[in-house]
Order: structure tokens, then C-alpha cells, then sequence
């Protein structure tokens, strides 16, 4: 074999080891959602998604997961109000208000996508103490607090990259009309509306999913949330402490409460992808 | 005095305020951590805390390196198994593939991003563990439950993809044209091209965005925990069980308070895994930051 066509064969060889490794990675999504279809699939069923756990959420056989399903849409809605109307402003300030390219901008933004990356374990275990030492007991309003640290870096990192695509020129044009900057801020956030959304998606898949934070601050029960100094089921604790549960039927409820959970990332995905790409079309 | 201009500064102030107070918070989460871990400290030197391997908090017995170790192989199994898959997958949706190939696969990413930890965890469970204990580890003449650092690294593996990937896919997307073409137009093959042109000055971002795998991978807690074991141990090979750092807080929060110096060393934990995983976020981001107003 000549030099020129030994090379060739290892490009060719070259590419179909990459397009496997490409395969193996699409393939592990559909692994995983396959496998969590095929074990949840038979367990869902209107029963299980409108009536408490009856008799104990771990050794209880009959009910199903309302508990869990309501408490985790409350947590994830209070927390992502919260976060966003703490994060659209501290974003808004970043991009208005700091001269840009000063070390305060580049500083604050470093900071927050550093704390993207924080473990959300850390942040429960702070808070958790916290809770401990003020006297408040593991409840819906401690997640809430938890799950707000947690998703402000979120809000502000992804608002962030939308106004860094309003062109410049624009801020300009707006100030040397005599604008406030206030104004500008204004305007400004209604061309990025549809990543506003996105971003408070983002927000609420990341909260509605997150366990390790509410496993120590929001306790578990096995009645609706009434009151938000009381402890709440969510979905990701429901699946966590029932799937270890030795009874076939409490085991079924983890897996039906995977699949809702799964449900609710998948809409959440979808909505996002059509929002981003609303928001392509707004581009001038 | 303008009424529009009081707005302005009302704005800025109040905007302010809620920024300088989210950044206090952080440095109070800090503080407290630092706090709460000192008496542990006092009572024992941070070396003899970090190399002791006893682990027996009613006897008053601190040591941190099996979790040190549980969570260096966890972690140390997933990058072998992630880096490979991702730097190849990457250089083919870049350099090979199609716009439409790119545009199916690179939003299945973001699909695989938005999966919560417990669900990889649910799948771990039902599906890993399984295989490794009835197909893998009999292969190798191994009685396992399967329930090992294995496969806590296979899972976080698939967990950590997805951030690789599309950091990887932006910095190679910034290597300029002629580039390329100048090691083609010299004969070299494509391949050649890519590791010899391409992959060398891609090289600050991939190792940017392998270290943001690793952070992420350091401090994932419910989806190891759920399919690693959980036992004390120093692990001596892929089919042992683990208990990495994350896991340990997790579990074992809950009846911390009745025992002298566990609470604090529970706080030591989580110090230990926040400073480790602020200091491999911070460095990755600003080498990333760096390449990107090299490109514009």
C-alpha cells in the first residue's frame, strides 16, 4: 500500500470512529428516556396522578402522587418568580448602568457563571443550617429560599446573553434621543422578550428537577401542601426515596413520578426551542 | 428636578442594592461554611482530616479520603469514558458534518442538559446497574451488585456530555478558516488537518471545557449516590463501591446534630467541595472568556 493511501484509509477509519462516538452519545438520551417509558409507562394512570399516597408515601400500597406532582409546581413557580424578579434587574444594572468592559461588569459576571457551576448540595447544606440555627423546620418555604440561590445565576447568565445581541448602536441612538437609561432598560427588555421566557424556562426545568438541594430543607409528606411553613413532597424526592422502597406498588409510584417529571423537561425543552427560535426571527 | 431622571436613579439604586446583596449572600455562604468547619479543624489538623481514612463519627474519627478517593474515582471514570466520545463527536458535527446534522443533534444535547439528576439516577438504577452486575462484571470473573464506582461513572459520564460537547462545538467553531486551508492546501488529509492544526489550537478551550466536566462531575450528588454504593471504602478497582464527598452530606445531614463535630464536619465537606469546584469553575471560565475576545 502506497504512503498517499495508507492516510486515506486512516481518515476513513478516523471518521466512522467519530460518527459512533456521536451515535453513543444521541443513543444514551434515548436510552434513558426508553428506559424510564418502559418502566413508568404501565403505572401511570389517573388514579396515580389525583389522589395522595394512602397509608404512608413508603410502605403505603395504594394513592399516587398529587402531593408530589402539586409540590413541586408550587416550589418551582415561588422560586422562579423569585429568582427572575432578583435576576432580570441585577442583569438589566450589569449591561445599563456599568460602564462597560469595567472591572465591576467583568467581576460580577465572572461571579455568576461561577456560581452557575455550584453543586446544588452545597447550597442545600447551607441552607439547611441556616434553617437549623434561625429555627425554621424543613418546609415548602426553605426549598423555595434553597432553589432561589440556585437559579439566580441561571436568570442572570442567560438574560445576559441576550442583551449582549441587542447591537450597540441601538443603546446609542436610544441615549442620544435623550432617553433615560431606565427607558432604554425599558425597550430593551421588551425586544428580548421571548429570552425572557426562555430563560425563566431554564429557571423552572432546573427547579422542578433539582433534589439535592430540597433533600435536606424541604422534608417530605404525604399530604398536599397547604401552608409553606409545612414540609412538601416534590417529584425528584418522591422518585428518590420511593424507588427504594421494597413494595412493587410504592416503586411503581417513583417510576410514574419519573415519567411525569420526564413529561413536564420534555414540554419544558420543546417550549424553549420554539421560543429561541421566535426570538432569531426578532433579530434586526 | 426631572421626574424621569428620579426614575432613572431610583432604578439604578434600588437594581444596585439587589446586586451588591446577592454578591454579600455569596460571601456569607463563605463565611459560614468557614465558620462552621473551624471547630473541626481545631480539634484536628487539616492534613490529619484529609489522610486519615477512619471514618466513625461516634468515636469521634473524621477521616475524609475514602470520600476524597470515592469521588476522585467516580469522576476519574466518567472523564475517561466522556473526553474521547465528546472530542471526537465534536470535531465530526463541526468539521464533518451537515448544518442539518447539526441542527437535529446539537438541541438533543440540550434535551440531555435538561434532564434532572435524579432522573439519570432512575436510570442508573434500572438499567445500568443491572448490566454491570448480570453482563459486565461476570465477563471478568466478578461477583458484583453492580452497584459500584463503575457505574457512578457511567452515569455521570452521560450527565456531563452535554456541557462538553457544546463547549467544545463553540471553540472549534472559532478556528479561523485559513487555517485549515493552509494545512490542506499543503496536502495534508483532513484527519492529519485535525490533529495536527486543528485539535492543537483548540487545545485552552477542550481543556477549559474538560475541567467544567469535571467540576460538574465533582459535585453531582443524587444520581452517584443513588447507584454507587455508599460505602466508606477507599475503592481498589471499578467493581468496588464508592461514597464520593457529595453523597456523604446528603446522606447523612439529617442526624448530624445529636454527635459532637459532625455537623462541622459535614460544613468541612461541603467547604471543601465549594472552594474546589469555585476554583475549577473559575479557571476554565476565564480561559474561555479569554478565547472568546480573542475571535471577535
Amino acid at each position: 500500500m502506497t504512503n498517499v493511501k495508507k492516510r486515506l484509509l486512516k481518515e476513513k477509519i478516523a471518521k466512522i470512529v467519530m460518527q459512533l462516538s456521536g451515535m453513543a452519545i444521541t443513543a444514551s438520551l434515548f436510552f434513558i428516556v426508553g428506559t424510564i417509558l418502559y418502566k413508568g409507562l404501565p403505572y401511570l394512570s389517573w388514579e396515580m396522578i389525583s389522589q395522595t399516597p394512602q397509608g404512608g408515601f413508603y410502605i403505603g400500597k395504594d394513592g399516587g402522587i398529587l402531593n408530589a406532582i402539586l409540590g413541586s409546581l408550587y416550589l418551582a413557580s415561588f422560586s422562579t418568580a423569585l429568582a427572575t424578579l432578583i435576576g432580570i434587574p441585577i442583569s438589566i444594572y450589569l449591561h445599563m448602568y456599568v460602564k462597560s468592559g469595567s472591572f465591576l461588569e467583568r467581576a460580577c459576571k465572572l461571579l455568576f457563571d461561577v456560581l452557575f457551576g455550584i453543586p446544588s448540595i452545597v447550597y442545600g447544606a447551607i441552607a439547611f443550617s441556616i434553617m437549623v440555627w434561625v429555627g425554621i423546620r424543613a418546609s415548602l418555604l426553605g426549598g423555595i429560599i434553597t432553589i432561589t440561590l440556585l437559579t439566580i445565576p441561571i436568570v442572570v447568565r442567560t438574560i445576559d446573553e441576550l442583551l449582549k445581541t441587542i447591537p450597540t448602536d441601538l443603546k446609542h441612538v436610544t441615549f442620544s434621543l435623550g432617553a433615560t437609561r431606565w427607558e432604554t432598560a425599558k425597550m430593551f427588555l421588551r425586544y428580548i422578550r421571548p429570552g425572557i421566557f426562555t430563560a425563566i424556562l431554564l429557571a423552572f426545568g432546573r427547579a422542578i428537577g433539582d433534589v439535592a438541594g430540597v433533600l435536606l430543607t424541604t422534608g417530605f409528606s404525604d399530604n398536599l401542601p397547604k401552608y409553606i411553613d409545612e414540609p412538601s413532597a416534590t417529584l425528584p424526592l418522591a422518585i428518590f426515596f420511593q424507588l427504594s422502597s421494597p413494595i412493587p406498588e410504592v416503586q411503581g409510584r417513583a417510576y410514574a413520578s419519573a415519567l411525569v417529571l420526564t413529561f413536564i423537561i420534555l414540554i419544558i425543552v420543546i417550549c424553549t426551542h420554539l421560543l429561541a427560535s421566535k426570538q432569531q426571527k426578532h433579530k434586526i | 428636578m426631572n421626574w424621569r431622571l428620579i426614575k432613572d436613579k431610583f432604578a439604578q439604586q434600588s437594581f444596585a442594592l439587589l446586586l451588591a446583596s446577592s454578591v454579600v449572600v455569596i460571601l456569607l455562604i463563605l463565611l459560614g461554611l468557614g465558620i462552621k468547619s473551624m471547630p473541626l479543624l481545631q480539634a484536628e489538623s487539616l492534613w490529619r482530616v484529609l489522610s486519615e481514612s477512619v471514618w466513625s463519627p461516634l468515636k469521634g474519627n473524621f477521616g475524609f479520603l475514602p470520600f476524597i478517593m470515592g469521588t476522585i474515582w467516580v469522576t476519574m471514570i466518567s472523564l475517561i469514558i466522556a473526553v474521547p466520545l465528546c472530542i471526537l463527536a465534536s470535531v465530526y458535527l463541526v468539521e464533518y458534518a451537515s448544518e442539518a446534522l447539526r441542527r437535529m443533534v446539537l438541541p438533543l444535547m440540550n434535551v440531555l442538559a435538561a434532564i434532572p439528576p435524579v432522573l439519570y439516577g432512575v436510570w442508573g438504577v434500572l438499567f445500568i446497574v443491572p448490566i454491570l452486575s448480570d453482563y459486565v462484571a461476570p465477563l471478568f470473573g466478578i461477583d458484583s451488585t453492580g452497584y459500584t464506582v463503575f457505574a457512578g461513572g457511567i452515569v455521570l459520564s452521560v450527565m456531563i456530555f452535554p456541557i462538553m460537547i457544546s463547549i467544545m462545538v463553540e471553540v472549534l467553531q472559532t478556528i479561523p478558516q485559513e487555517l485549515k486551508a493552509a494545512s490542506l492546501s499543503l496536502g495534508a488529509t483532513k484527519w492529519e488537518t485535525i490533529t495536527k492544526v486543528i485539535l492543537v489550537k483548540a487545545k485552552p478551550g477542550i481543556l477549559a471545557a474538560i475541567v467544567l466536566g469535571i467540576s460538574r462531575a465533582f459535585g453531582e450528588t443524587v444520581a452517584v449516590l443513588m447507584v454507587c454504593g455508599n460505602i466508606p471504602q477507599i475503592p481498589k478497582s471499578f467493581f468496588d463501591a464508592g461514597y464520593p464527598l457529595p453523597a456523604l452530606i446528603a446522606n447523612n445531614f439529617g442526624e448530624m446534630m445529636s454527635i459532637p463535630l459532625y455537623d462541622s464536619a459535614l460544613m468541612f465537606a461541603a467547604l471543601l467541595l465549594f472552594v474546589i469546584i469555585f476554583g475549577f469553575n473559575l479557571i476554565s471560565r476565564i480561559i474561555l472568556n479569554r478565547l472568546e475576545e480573542k475571535a471577535q
